[in-house]
């Protein structure tokens, strides 16, 4: 057997608990009577909302405007009459203003049959114009607007295309039934993408927990009769990582402070390229998203496929309600996700997971002193030392900390896992780089 | 809203382990040596042990009460007391194992700011501490009951012996175990009994003959400190701490193969044999070297932060006992080798710094 491959430096083996969603199929999502849409669900500028109290929308309309380059459409997830516009706070503590929608009126989509549309004649700038009106953007969770990322600026060339299937963080199953439950309508997405930016290989990085996802790609990839590669890598966290995928796939190393284009390479997450085949082909905008559902604390843990803008409190209900308390709850993975405290969050484009933990999964246990086991810097795919660089920061050497490698930490939360000590050490980078950016250090 | 929810940054679950989790699977690691001490030296020595484990932790305490800082429960101040405990001999007054718990609390350990910022090991440096303050108590031995009496044979450890011999014949000795046949000393008749068993079951198939004396040793049969006579216990002990990640292989391995290449290369030399003679197998069951290799110095705190530091840590240490145990004046070298190591470590850690991902690259371009 040939050997697996995954980055060199660093990494854990975080508790999976994949188990519990893996095998079940994805199911839509009861439609929620009230949608709660904000209009920052991107980096970047946050839309301009296009619609006011009162106002009557269709499903799908275009309900927030992009406003510069750097920001994303937001599209009316449901058909309804705008309730409100009010401010609310997302699980990242920012601050956007939100479209309150009441369910109303009929669907366009919905259970209707969609027409299909040819992509084969599209220019490149004719397919980047349908990302960017579709809202789309990176779906794993860094929200990153799609084309914005796809836009080759000049004298740079896409060399590697290539598809993240790792889906590493622990509890999430969504991207994998997307998988294994679409591959045709994945590939087809990914060859529009590789039409417009005319990459000289395609790859697919699937992790090896998830045989059946592998098999499904290939086998679409056989069918279509492509020249993409899949490639099975080897289970590492933070393998979903761009910089870990590509580093683990071709070998390739983003410079520090540099992004993949740099060395030839784009990443996209297989939920996006599943967005924008739904994009292209069918015109329809970035409104639902596949959300895992699952956590100890949950009674029936599930894939749904849920409207942006559904509060998370109703997905809870619908899979049955806590089963025990939950000690934590979170939007996204447990490893780089969030904790909230209000269920009225709706869900966004971002929102790979919910999850409730038990008190026993969170493995919470006193702060001690610093022993100086060296599992962090061990466990550090970038290879800085966590411990050290926390020290650092904690006496406000920012400067020095910088000089060690601060800004290059992903807050991938690897450290954090592992500290036998449970220093907060991912918080501790977040405030160093915050503060080193505020005084300007130079990087 | 839900006010029962806890909210914390990322990563939002942990490891099993922690730091008191470590602490105290680590002791519960060295109870069966310590309880096959108490087993062959009698009562006495459980209550050395005891007075090593309240003095570490009393000093603790008190620690705790000036700097506003308790910290008993994370455990490493009992770990502390036990390997004190365990490294001390088993007629020694009781004074002695309470000071070097105090000197390895107080001094070693807190004056540095506590768990972790210590940059020795606190066990050992009071170990250390008190030997060369009391040093006829501390290399006063006690014979195990599972020995045969022999009149008129003081007890000596192996390396006792050994080391003695060496000098005072300087000359053709045969051997550590050929020293030990020679000025008496017990052996057990299990020592016999299994070696039998051992040659003729397992090893005349395969051309070996294990000499009789290695049983004893790997069992426990001996005289020395109270916890670290038995080979057998603390691999087992050992062998868990690996199962369940606590400690990695980098040290042990490095320290175990270094002192062993040295020994064997050099080992002979002293005893009048020529080199590739050393009796490595005799080194590692006897003294502290088990207790040492896979207890002592893989303390976190005091070993580097890098696994190729680790592996570097470990070789030195090897050295150095090897050093110390054949060419020093002490039988043992273990302590002292580990400490040494310690004061390396910030050199180690600066050397050995990890590469940092995407930054290596570009300086080679630049350049």
């Amino acid at each position: 057997m040939m050997r697996r491959l995954t980055f060199p430096l660093g990494g854990i083996h975080p508790v999976e608990r994949k188990g519990a969603t893996r095998n079940s199929a994805s199911a839509n999502a009861i439609i929620p009577s009230r949608c709660i849409v904000p209009l920052q669900q991107h980096i970047g500028a946050p839309a301009e909302s296009l619609v006011g109290k009162g106002d009557e929308i269709g499903e799908g309309m275009l309900i927030g405007q992009a406003k510069g380059f750097v920001s994303a459409n937001i599209h009316a997830p449901v058909p309804g009459t705008v309730k409100e516009i009010k401010s609310i706070y997302l699980p990242n503590g920012v601050r956007t203003d939100a479209v309150v929608i009441e369910l109303e009126g009929e669907f366009e989509r919905l259970g209707k049959e969609e027409s299909r549309r040819d992509w084969s004649g599209m220019d490149g700038p004719e397919i980047l114009d349908i990302i960017r009106e579709n809202g789309i953007v990176g779906m794993g969770g860094a929200t990153f607007p799609t084309h914005v990322k796809f836009s080759l600026p000049k004298g740079r060339r896409c060399e590697y295309l290539i598809l993240n299937g790792t889906e590493c963080e622990p509890y999430l199953s969504a991207d994998h039934r997307l998988m294994v439950e679409r591959p045709a309508q994945l590939l087809e997405g990914l060859r529009i993408v590789e039409h417009l930016l005319q990459p000289d290989h395609v790859l697919i990085g699937i992790e090896t927990n998830k045989p059946d996802a592998i098999a499904a790609l290939q086998n679409a990839v056989n069918e279509a009769g492509v020249n993409y590669r899949v490639v099975p890598l080897k289970i590492k966290y933070p393998q979903g990582d761009e910089k870990q995928l590509i580093k683990a796939i071709n070998g390739r190393e983003v410079p520090s402070g540099g992004l993949p284009l740099e060395i030839g390479c784009v990443v996209s997450n297989a939920g996006t390229v599943h967005a924008i085949y739904e994009a292209v082909v069918l015109g329809r905008p970035l409104i639902d998203r596949l959300v895992t559902v699952s956590g100890g604390a949950i009674a029936k843990p599930a894939n749904l496929k849920v409207r942006i803008g559904t509060p998370i409190g109703e997905l809870i209900n619908e899979c049955g309600g806590f089963s025990r308390t939950p000690a934590k709850i979170i939007t996204g993975g447990p490893m780089m996700g969030q904790t909230i405290y209000d269920l009225d969050i709706p869900v966004t484009k971002g929102t790979s997971g919910i999850l409730a933990l038990t008190e026993r999964e969170v493995n919470a246990a006193p702060r001690t002193a610093c022993i100086q086991c060296g599992r962090c810097v061990d466990a550090c795919p970038i290879g800085i030392e966590p411990t050290k660089l926390f020290k650092l920061i904690d006496h406000f050497e920012y400067e020095d900390a910088v000089a060690h490698g601060l800004m290059d930490c992903r807050e991938c939360g690897s450290c954090g896992y592992i500290c036998p000590a449970r220093i907060p050490l991912v918080q501790g980078m977040r405030i160093g780089k915050l503060m080193a950016r505020k005084k300007k250090v130079p990087v | 809203m839900n006010e029962q929810v806890q909210i914390t940054s990322s990563p939002q679950y942990h490891d099993r382990l922690s730091t008191a989790g470590i602490m105290w699977t680590v002791s519960a690691c060295l109870v069966p040596a310590t309880a096959w001490g108490v087993y062959v030296f009698g009562l006495r020595a459980l209550w050395v042990v005891i007075a090593s484990i309240a003095a570490a932790v009393a000093s603790e305490y008190l620690a705790g009460l000036v700097l506003k800082r308790f910290t008993l429960a994370d455990g490493s101040a009992v770990l502390t007391g036990l390997l004190i405990g365990m490294n001390m001999p088993p007629a020694v007054p009781f004074y002695i194992p309470v000071i070097a718990s105090v000197f390895a609390i107080l001094v070693v350990k807190w004056t540095f700011g506590g768990l972790g910022s210590n940059w020795m090991n606190p066990a050992l440096a009071g170990r250390v501490f008190v030997f060369f303050s009391w040093t006829g108590p501390m290399t006063t031995w006690t014979m195990p009951r599972t020995l045969p009496v022999v009149d008129g044979f003081t007890s000596a450890t192996y390396l006792g012996v050994v080391k003695t011999g060496a000098t005072e014949s300087a000359g053709a000795t045969g051997g550590p175990l050929a020293l030990l046949e020679r000025v008496g000393f017990p052996r057990s008749n299990l020592d016999t009994v299994v070696t039998d068993w051992l040659n003729s079951a397992l090893l005349e198939p395969l051309g070996i003959e294990l000499p009789f004396g290695y049983v004893d040793p790997f069992i426990g049969n001996i005289p020395g400190s109270i916890g670290e006579i038995s080979a057998l216990l603390l691999l087992l002990g050992a062998v868990y701490l690996f199962a369940r990640r606590i400690i990695t292989w980098e040290i042990s391995a490095t320290y175990f193969l270094s002192f062993g290449l040295l020994t064997w290369i050099f080992g002979g030399l002293i005893h009048g044999g020529g080199a590739f003679t050393g009796d490595v197998l005799f080194h590692a069951l006897s003294g502290g070297l088990m207790l040492a290799i896979f207890f002592m110095a893989t303390d976190m705190a005091t070993s580097p932060m890098t696994r190729k530091g680790l592996l570097i840590y470990g070789a030195g240490a090897g050295f150095l006992t090897f050093l110390i145990r054949t060419y020093g004046s002490f039988p043992e070298g273990a302590s002292l080798a580990i400490i040494l190591m310690n004061v390396f470590v910030p050199l180690i850690n600066r050397a050995t710094q990890p590469s940092r991902f995407g930054v290596q690259k570009v300086e080679e371009a630049e350049s």
